[in-house]
């Protein structure tokens, strides 16, 4: 087991270190920032300078092996439009996000999985059918298209709810609902098919011809079994706590990471985009081990599988 | 001398055995059972008693309902299942039962293994618990009782250093060690009745042996009703003490499993028969029933197995079938329009 977590760790760290160069490439290959940053009309002498204080006349793989040398002593660079550490920057910009997104999170969880199972249960019925009926929309319309019909609705045609911005609660419950009904409506779909799954196995008919009582059947033998399959989804969704909101802060003018993201790659903050990069790829990285991990609890098979090979 | 009275013994031993068979108390009854699935019918009225402390076997092809009668007693079939009839078991009516009643049953009164016991058991659940479960749920013991008798259990089935696999999980087991625990969980509500569904379909040829044997001596030991539901005639007419043959959704014969070799009536048990391969004697085709099972939908009149059968004729098509005892023995009887003509004059032909 300890071997098995050490090897997802060093894993890990490859996949980071790959992430990294990859942004470091492709932004600086995608436009240069002197010219982002500052106006048309600045002096070309001025533009020098700026690219000398910033590293960008050096060669490419200097200014990475440096980067490179930085990030290991924990130096993730200064922001190019306000000059102050990067980190700091999307380190105050974190719990912004997470005011929508964890919500949200709570919002999918509660609505999706209990939906889905009862979807399960009742197959083909009214019940199953009106849930699927609203899943299916709810996943195949965008959240934006999905916000931006919220805000019609709820904003401007009924002024319950503000447009856009932060500050209050108000400001919370659209992004968050439309968030929510996203993600709940994958999850319902995806409990629902785990459940059915589940429920069409022989152990689920044995237990029954064994005289347990149809709901201990459900919580004590479909459930474990189907939360297996679910834990995927829901390490998904987790993973995407930090930076899957992009969309949804726009449209909802929300100053949280996503809003950030979307500046700062318009105007080539490099160190910002980095930082970014390298904090979402952070936390899917720890949500997919801390799922592994899981599963391990979840499945004896796996964790045998594991004990028994290392 | 000692030879002589042994034989005397013996004798006397399987003259009382004689006397005792009819007169045992009837414990199941099942009556018109018929089962349809989405307005498609699969059982075609099925009628059957079980004494208690009696093996009976059914054979027959996938799909001739011998499952599909068990499963639907039990109340284990889906809603898209219609039941009709009447399952009574000890006079009570089991079709339709309140669930909370029939959870009772189903192990308590009627257990049931099947075909593959590495999928019927939950890989999520140690097999300890599993056991533990029926015991709680039946005899009402707590945990540590339970977990003493779970033990006493595995011991039983002959699993070895059961306390210790007590702990394992069902991929921990072999599909026979598996099978055994199936059993083990069957036994812990002691039941009245096992229905055990192809309990060696799924296991190799020598681990099926050692199941059948596990069944026979436990049946022995507990006095228990065993319903072996199996293809292999050989099997269900070593083990069993009677064998029906099913085909269509309908009982087509009903034997005695000493005479199941000897005398079968039903041209269906024969084609079945004559489909085996012999061991001893010269090599030869096998001989296979030509045709297939009907399509449940597009079911044929009369007798199911006409459009198959070598001895058709013009009236198989338009009898209502019906099981008719042979040569007065009412403990053999067959469902085919020739057994009943048959029969010496004076009798009613069932028409």
């Amino acid at each position: 087991m300890a071997r098995f977590i050490l090897v997802r760790f060093a894993r890990a760290f490859l996949t980071i270190g790959v992430v990294v160069t990859f942004a470091f490439v492709v932004l600086r290959a995608s436009g240069d920032p002197a010219l982002a940053l500052l106006s048309p009309e600045t002096p070309a002498e001025a533009v020098e300078a700026f690219r000398k204080a910033w590293g960008l006349d050096a060669p490419l793989w200097v200014q990475y092996v440096k980067y490179l040398f930085a990030v290991v002593h924990g130096d993730l660079g200064q922001s190019m439009r306000d000059g102050r550490a990067a980190i700091t920057v999307v380190g105050e910009r974190i719990p912004v996000t997470l005011m929508l997104t964890a919500p949200a999170l709570i919002l999918n969880l509660m609505i999706g999985i209990p939906a889905g199972i009862y979807a399960a249960l009742k197959r083909d019925s009214l019940g199953d059918r009106l849930v699927m009926m609203v899943a299916v929309v709810g996943f195949t319309v965008p959240s934006f298209v999905l916000g931006l019909l919220f805000i019609l609705a709820f904003a401007v045609e009924l002024p319950w709810f503000p447009s856009g911005g932060a500050g209050t609660w108000h400001h919370v419950v659209l992004p968050v609902i439309t968030l929510g009904l996203g993600g709940a409506a994958v999850l319902a779909r995806f409990s629902r098919s785990a459940m059915l799954e589940v429920l069409g196995q022989p152990y689920i008919r044995a237990a029954s011809a064994k005289g347990v009582p149809w709901a201990s059947v459900v919580t004590g033998h479909a459930l474990p079994n189907a939360a297996i399959a679910v834990l995927t989804i829901v390490g998904f969704m987790v993973g995407n706590l930090i930076a899957g909101t992009v969309l949804v802060e726009s449209v909802y003018s929300w100053p949280g990471l996503g809003s950030l993201l979307v500046v700062s790659v318009a105007s080539r903050d490099l160190a910002v985009v980095q930082c970014i990069l390298l904090v979402v790829a952070a936390t899917m990285i720890t949500t997919n081990l801390t799922i592994d991990l899981l599963y391990g609890m979840l499945d004896p098979r796996l964790r045998q599988l594991r004990s028994g090979r290392r | 001398m000692t030879h002589t009275l042994n034989r005397l013994k013996a004798d006397a031993a399987s003259l009382m055995r004689e006397e005792q068979g009819p007169r045992r108390e009837a414990l199941l009854h099942i009556a018109g059972l018929c089962v349809a699935f989405d307005g498609v019918p699969t059982l075609r009225g099925i009628n059957l008693t079980l004494a208690r402390g009696e093996s009976l076997g059914m054979v027959g092809e996938s799909g001739c309902g011998k499952s599909v009668t068990w499963l639907a007693a039990l109340g284990l079939l889906t809603q898209r299942a219609k039941v009709t009839g009447s399952v009574r078991l000890a006079g009570e009516e089991l079709l339709h039962a309140p669930a909370s009643r029939l959870d009772k049953v189903r192990g308590g009164q009627i257990a049931m293994i099947f075909q593959d016991p590495a999928s019927a058991l939950n890989p999520v659940h140690r097999v300890g618990d599993q056991i533990i479960e029926s015991l709680r749920l039946h005899r009402g013991m707590d945990h540590r009782t339970a977990q003493a008798e779970a033990r006493r259990l595995l011991d039983q089935v002959g699993i070895p250093d059961a306390a210790r696999r007590l702990g394992a999980y069902p991929h921990e087991f072999s599909g026979g060690q598996n099978q055994r625990v199936m059993i083990a969980m069957a036994l812990a509500g002691q039941p009245d009745i096992l229905i055990a569904d192809e309990p060696t379909t799924a296991l190799d040829v020598t681990i099926q042996a050692q199941i059948l044997e596990l069944l026979r001596q436990i049946q022995r030991e507990t006095g228990m009703a065993l319903v072996l539901i199996s293809h292999d005639l050989g099997v269900v007419s070593e083990i069993c003490e009677r064998v029906m043959v099913l085909y269509g959704g309908h009982i087509v014969e009903e034997v005695p499993a000493d005479s199941l070799f000897d005398r079968p009536a039903h041209p269906y048990t024969k084609g079945l028969l004559a489909a085996l391969p012999s061991l001893d004697g010269p090599r030869q085709r096998l001989l296979a029933i030509p045709g297939v099972v009907p399509n449940a939908a597009a079911f044929p009149p009369g007798c199911p197995f006409a459009p198959r059968c070598n001895r058709r004729i013009g009236r198989c098509h338009e009898w209502a079938i019906e099981l008719a005892s042979l040569d007065g023995d009412i403990r053999h009887r067959a469902a085919c329009l020739h057994v009943t003509s048959e029969r010496p004059a004076g009798e009613v032909v069932a028409a």
